[in-house]
């Protein structure tokens, strides 16, 4: 086998272990639009990189948490919907990540690699970046685990009995800014809400715990991972929506499941 | 140990340019519960959260007598049903011995939830969970929001009878919001009638004969004035009938 698609599968699998017990608290919490959100302005990131002329992964990373400590902190305080707000972020920052990269006309940008993924390009140094953030993320869920639950079934509860809720809000953003930042590697800023999200989903049918659900979650994003890449070298499909439509798939037999 | 106590000083609290507390001034007792009654938009909600910490007074202080554990209450919890969380793993954040949950389950005649999905227990069923994890976590003081909300009125009087025993056990104290005077009655030692500003405080035979309650909610005839004299299951059998009046209830 060739390196690239060794690569590519390393790549996916260390996401799909970070987006899995992640996008359990993305569903568990309603945060579906804020990763969408999130995702889109890591395009303002990629043209404020080549802008400034800084390594692009630190300036995605940078602004993806600038975002999401924006979001987190200053969100309360708007006297506007989370979703309106978000609905405001969301396709401004998009926009705006597109319109400055137009701007730089002297640099050309694969586009479509951004918006969708381009895992078969992915770098030794991608995978060493990967595996980092993934150790990272899973080090701190398994730390927060039980205060992160405790706050997600009811915020003032935690509160009262002591537990840091801004604290852990905030960590909760970021380690999802920064899964973003790199899962947009895989499956590009328009398709990254969907690796959160539907491998999550399709594990409720499955769990009778969160832990079991942020398990299978996992192994159902790293099995995506596993088939959209053979879907993709079989048939020459784009990699990052094979990816994608795998782990739609995967919720759609779920449904065929009976009472979960 | 000495009874640990909080104290709020003249706290006022306004949100933009309504004031919603005005120089409201009590004392939480350990062992004692408290009931805070008083109209929609009376502060009640603003004044416990003060109390709980979770906002700060505009003026005024609290004082509290040492270091204490605070319990919470919701008036509401909604939780994702796409969380997968049985009322026994809720009890084991709290407390992560099982066993413990389970008796903690007894106690408050829930151990059947025990493998039910949170989100599936009723008003009723949901406060007896959140009773049983306050017995888990041992609380200096209790807050509760409107516990019988959505309780119908036997399992209304069988909750107070509950949280009344609760006392005894954790001996923790009470802080306890209401609307309806006469169901706490003989569940609370202190009544405080809040519209903003403290109306009346007192017993709650007292309050009731106050012109400040009597004001806000008129001369109403007692509902339950007296104790239930058996008390319901969940499912609404009889069980015994070892009731015995307390020195406080004045019916014959």
């Amino acid at each position: 086998m060739t390196d690239f698609i060794l690569y590519a599968l390393l790549a996916g699998i260390g996401v799909a272990i970070a987006t899995g017990p992640l996008g359990c608290f993305v569903v568990w919490r309603r945060m579906a639009y804020f990763g969408d959100t999130l995702a889109h302005s890591a395009l303002l990131g990629v043209a404020i990189g080549i802008f400034m002329d800084i390594n692009l992964n630190v300036a995605i990373a940078g602004v993806l948490m600038i975002f999401a400590l924006l979001l987190g902190v200053v969100g309360e305080r708007i006297h506007l919907s989370m979703d309106t707000l978000l609905g405001i972020l969301s396709h401004g920052s998009l926009a705006a990540g597109l319109v400055t990269m137009a701007l730089l006309i002297d640099v050309r940008i694969d586009l479509l690699s951004l918006l969708f993924g381009d895992i078969l390009a992915v770098t030794v140094s991608d995978l060493y970046l990967i595996y980092s953030i993934s150790v990272i993320v899973m080090v701190l869920l398994a730390i927060l685990w039980k205060p992160l639950l405790t706050m997600t079934v009811n915020a003032e509860m935690a509160e009262v009995e002591g537990y840091n809720i801004t604290f852990l809000r905030i960590v909760l953003l970021l380690m999802t800014a920064l899964v973003i930042a790199v899962a947009m590697k895989i499956v590009g800023v328009l398709l990254i809400t969907a690796l959160l999200v539907t491998p999550a989903a399709t594990a409720r049918r499955f769990s009778n715990t969160p832990e079991q659900m942020a398990l299978f979650a996992a192994g159902i994003g790293v099995l995506s991972v596993v088939s959209g890449l053979s879907v993709s070298w079989y048939l020459d499909t784009p990699t990052g929506p094979s990816i994608v439509l795998c782990t739609v798939l995967a919720f759609l037999c779920s449904m065929l499941k009976r009472n979960a | 140990m000495p009874n640990q106590i909080i104290e709020l000083n003249n706290i006022s609290k306004r949100f933009g340019n309504r004031s919603v507390l005005e120089n409201v001034s009590m004392r939480l007792e350990q062992g004692q519960i408290t009931t805070l009654i008083g109209p929609n938009g009376a502060g009640k909600s603003t004044l416990v959260r003060i109390v709980l910490g979770l906002i700060q007074a505009d003026l005024g202080s609290i004082y509290k007598s040492g270091p204490m554990r605070m319990g919470y209450m919701p008036q509401k919890i909604t939780i994702d049903p796409t969380l997968p969380l049985t009322t026994l793993r809720f009890l084991q954040l709290a407390e992560s011995q099982a066993s413990k949950c389970r008796s903690a389950l007894v106690t408050m005649e829930v151990d059947y939830l025990a493998d039910t999905p949170i989100q599936a227990l009723s008003g009723g069923e949901m406060q007896r969970a959140l009773l049983a994890r306050a017995i888990l976590r041992h609380p200096t003081f209790l807050v509760l929001d409107e516990p019988v909300q959505g309780v119908d009125l036997n399992g209304q009087s069988a909750l107070y009878n509950t949280i009344s025993r609760l006392v005894e056990k954790l001996n923790c104290g009470i802080l306890m919001v209401s609307h309806d005077l006469h169901l706490v009655m003989s569940a609370t030692d202190h009544v405080i009638c809040l519209n903003q500003h403290i109306c009346c405080m007192g017993r709650p035979e007292h309050v009731q004969q106050h012109p400040g309650y009597t004001d806000i909610f008129g001369h109403m005839t007692a509902v339950y004035s007296h104790s239930h004299d058996h008390h319901h299951t969940l499912q609404g059998q009889v069980v015994g009938s070892e009731h015995t009046h307390s020195s406080e209830c004045e019916h014959d």
